[in-house]
């Protein structure tokens, strides 16, 4: 159904902003505990990169229907 | 006045057209004073702009009062400006009147002028021959009348509308003709009727009607009867000729033999007269014994009797030849009137014939005469001898009485007997001589007398025999002429017949070779009709016998096809249920295909449609509409059934929820953002929800959410044909969210219509194949 398709997409969205965004958390935390002596910029910027990229995923899939190369050539 | 107005509006100008860019300079200005002082003063700057646009405006508007095209060009460039012309020159000058050229009234009486001219004219030599009618009213009529007027020399002028006025005179001419020849008829006729009517007497008019009548009467015989007229006169002649001839001949005859036996006995009473006189003389004369004397006596007697009666009989033949005569002389006489020339010859001999008995006749009569006037001459001798005898036979007896007459008995005589006899007989003689004597000095003046006497008789004799002769002359020359006329007239008779003959000859052997063609021709005709009619019955004979066998053929035919007829007819019956059996099949397979599509559930599609259709397929094998339809069902619909209106319905809210969320989005605009202003826009905008779509779509209908409104009207009233239109129309992102549920859409529509029009096909056949009673 077409319908449901917006819904998938926005399930798979919200899904993948959700782990992205806890997975940037994660690494940012990570990050910043390990790496950069417990700043709070690499949570930030964890933080940051993955609901950029989870909007940016989201976003993608939303209008993948528009774009005029969807395929991703594979390397022969 | 004008002044003041015009600065008014020159101000009202100013303010209108140039109000923001006289806004400008007057700043200009005021900056350019405030900052230094210059020479120029604004109040000065200000008169002179002022000055020059006044004087522009003035201008213009004087131009365009005098020059309408410069106004016209100004109002159409500046707006506003032909109100400003209104308020200070007036309204635009209407449009120049474009000026009518007066020649058609130049024209108009001109022609008027002739045609009054003509009528004129016209009227002139109508007149002219009205007087000319009067005049003369047995003229001929009017196309020679209306022609009489141009040949004599007209003597109104010679105009040059003349010929114009001869036309229109002509068309009156020829407008009058049915009127002309009316007085014309009518004179005529009265002075016409005018002399036979007044005929002095009613009987001359009777004889001239009569006339009239005959005349015609006898003018039109046809030939016909001419002829006919002609053959019962020619006929007519010949039965008069004939009669005519039979009469002629028969007086003829008849008078021929009464003349002949008048001449006979003339000639008889001639003879007897002749015998009677000589036997008298004889008598007279002879001194012989006295038995030969009393037998001459008895035989002059009886010689007597003869005579008379011959005379009588003589006398009354010629009568009855007179008689006779007379009638041939009117027989004849009626012959001649009788005008017929074939009896002329007969006329003619018959005449001749006449005539000669006539002259024999007269001959006769005249002999007879003779003859008698001698034997008077003699009887009256005789009769004086006679008296003397007696005399002396009476003195001899007064002597000798005792004598008797007897002269035989002489011998007994005495001879005083004797002596006295002689004194007697001597004294006798004396006397005699004496007598002798005197009787010879009267004798002489006798003789004298008689000879005068004679002459004179015998001049009448000879004057009555001259005029006999004459006539008989005449008569013989009259006879004679007639015959050479006749002669004449036979000959030429004969000549004319020989010709005739020749003629007829000629004519016999034309007509013989003319005739001699005919047969031929005739013959070969005759030939030829009998070969026609041969042929005619041959074939007469031929289509007869063909017709028999052509009728029996086309009854065996008809019997043949009659039966083939009912076979082929109960074959079609067999066909016919059999094609009955099979819609019937046909419908009950689309009505299982019907039902099928009934199956379908709340979210559930419907059976899948495959059997049906293939039970539908197998049921219309030989139909390719049909079987186009059957196989027109779109795949799905077969594989997987089709979902019902109700499910597509309840579908549908859902899609149109999901519609309005996306409503913003499509290949320009689908960032993520624009789905949040999206979202907003769905939630915020207000539409109703259910909005009559109109009849016919246009640019601002092709909203998202107008479109979602009618098409979910159209849902709510069960279009779901509209809707699914509707639906169509959606583009971008809302477009995809209900692509599915429109295929759908488009797979139960195309199913439905598919079987609608199975159903409909079904149900035509049945009707089709039912049988009508």
């Amino acid at each position: 159904m077409s319908e449901k398709e917006l819904g998938q997409k926005w399930d798979r969205c919200l899904a993948d902003c959700a782990a992205k965004i806890g997975a940037g958390l994660g690494l940012g935390i990570v990050f910043s505990v390990v790496f950069f002596k417990r700043r709070t910029w690499p949570i930030a910027f964890g933080t940051g990169a993955g609901l950029g990229m989870s909007y940016s995923n989201c976003q993608n899939d939303l209008r993948s229907h528009y774009l005029l190369y969807n395929t991703i050539l594979k390397k022969q | 006045m004008l002044r003041v107005c015009l600065k008014g509006a020159n101000a009202a100008a100013r303010q209108c057209l140039c109000g923001k860019v006289a806004a400008h300079p007057l700043q200009h200005c005021r900056r350019y004073t405030s900052a230094g002082d210059s020479g120029v003063s604004a109040g000065k700057i200000v008169a002179a702009s002022l000055l020059t646009v006044g004087g522009g405006l003035g201008g213009t508007i004087l131009y365009a009062n005098w020059d309408p095209k410069f106004r016209s060009n100004v109002e159409k460039t500046v707006p506003y400006s032909d109100q400003v012309f209104g308020m200070t020159i007036g309204p635009p000058p209407p449009p120049p009147v474009i000026p009518i050229p007066k020649k058609p009234a130049k024209v108009e009486p001109l022609q008027i002028s002739s045609v009054s001219e003509a009528t004129k004219e016209s009227k002139q030599p109508k007149k002219e021959k009205k007087a000319k009618e009067a005049a003369a009213p047995e003229k001929p009529p009017a196309v020679e009348e209306a022609a009489a007027p141009s040949p004599p020399p007209p003597p109104p002028p010679q105009t040059i509308e003349e010929a114009s006025a001869e036309a229109a005179h002509i068309l009156s001419a020829i407008g009058e003709v049915p009127s002309v020849p009316a007085p014309g008829t009518s004179d005529q006729t009265p002075a016409e009727a005018a002399p036979p009517a007044a005929p002095p007497a009613e009987a001359a008019a009777g004889e001239c009607h009569e006339c009239a009548h005959h005349e015609p009467a006898l003018k039109e015989r046809p030939a016909e009867e001419v002829t006919a007229l002609l053959a019962a006169k020619d006929k007519a002649e010949q039965d008069t000729l004939a009669s005519l001839s039979s009469t002629l001949d028969e007086t003829l005859g008849s008078s021929a033999n009464v003349t002949m036996a008048a001449i006979g006995a003339q000639e008889a009473a001639l003879s007897a007269i002749a015998v009677h006189t000589q036997k008298l003389k004889e008598a007279m004369d002879a001194e012989g014994a006295p038995d030969k004397k009393s037998a001459q006596w008895r035989a002059l007697e009886e010689a007597l009797d003869q005579r008379s009666r011959s005379v009588d009989e003589a006398g009354a033949a010629l009568l009855r030849a007179k008689d006779e005569l007379e009638k041939l002389k009117a027989v004849i006489n009626a012959a001649k009137d009788s005008k017929i020339d074939a009896a002329r010859p007969q006329v003619l001999a018959a005449e001749e014939n006449l005539h000669n008995m006539i002259v024999d006749l007269d001959k006769v009569v005249g002999k007879v005469q003779a003859a008698q006037s001698e034997a008077k001459i003699v009887s009256q001798y005789s009769e004086l001898v006679n008296e003397a005898k007696e005399q002396f036979q009476k003195e001899l007896d007064s002597i000798t009485p005792e004598i008797k007459a007897s002269w035989k008995g002489l011998g007994k005589l005495s001879t005083d007997d004797l002596n006295s006899l002689i004194a007697h007989a001597h004294r006798r003689i004396d006397q005699l001589n004496r007598e002798l004597a005197e009787q010879r000095v009267r004798e002489q003046i006798h003789i004298e007398t008689a000879l005068e006497q004679q002459k004179l008789e015998h001049q009448k004799a000879l004057e009555q025999a001259v005029v006999t002769a004459l006539e008989h002359n005449r008569e013989e020359m009259r006879l004679e002429q007639q015959k050479k006329v006749e002669e004449v007239r036979e000959v030429m008779e004969a000549e004319m017949r020989t010709q005739l003959r020749r003629q007829a000859a000629a004519h016999t052997d034309h007509l013989r070779d003319v005739l001699k063609v005919q047969e031929q021709e005739l013959r070969s005709e005759a030939d030829e009709t009998l070969k026609n009619k041969m042929q005619e019955q041959e074939t007469h004979y031929r289509r007869m016998t063909q017709e028999q066998l052509d009728a029996f053929t086309l009854d065996m035919n008809a019997a043949y096809a009659r039966l083939k007829g009912m076979e082929e007819s109960i074959d079609s019956h067999v066909i016919a249920e059999e094609e009955a059996r099979k819609a019937h099949q046909l419908w009950l397979s689309v009505e299982a295909l019907n039902y099928t599509l009934r199956t379908a559930g709340a979210d559930a599609p419907t059976e899948p449609l495959e059997s049906a259709a293939a039970a539908v397929r197998e049921s219309c094998s030989d139909n390719e509409f049909a079987q186009a339809l059957a196989s027109a069902l779109p795949a799905e619909s077969l594989k997987r059934g089709v979902y019902s209106e109700a499910s597509l319905r309840a579908r549908f809210s859902d899609v149109r929820h999901l519609a309005r969320r996306v409503a913003l989005i499509d290949e320009t605009r689908n960032s993520l953002y624009q789905y949040f202003l999206s979202y907003l826009q769905a939630v915020l905008l207000m539409e109703p929800q259910q909005v009559a779509p109109p009849a016919s779509l246009n640019a601002d209908d092709l909203d998202t959410f107008k479109l979602l409104s009618y098409a979910c009207y159209s849902m709510e009233r069960g279009d779901l044909e509209l809707a699914a239109k509707l639906l169509n129309q959606l583009r971008g992102e809302p477009r995809r969210v209900a692509q599915d549920w429109l295929n759908e859409a488009r797979l139960t529509l195309e199913t439905r219509q598919a079987v609608s029009l199975l159903s409909a096909y079904a149900n035509a056949v049945g009707l089709g194949t039912t049988q009508a009673p």
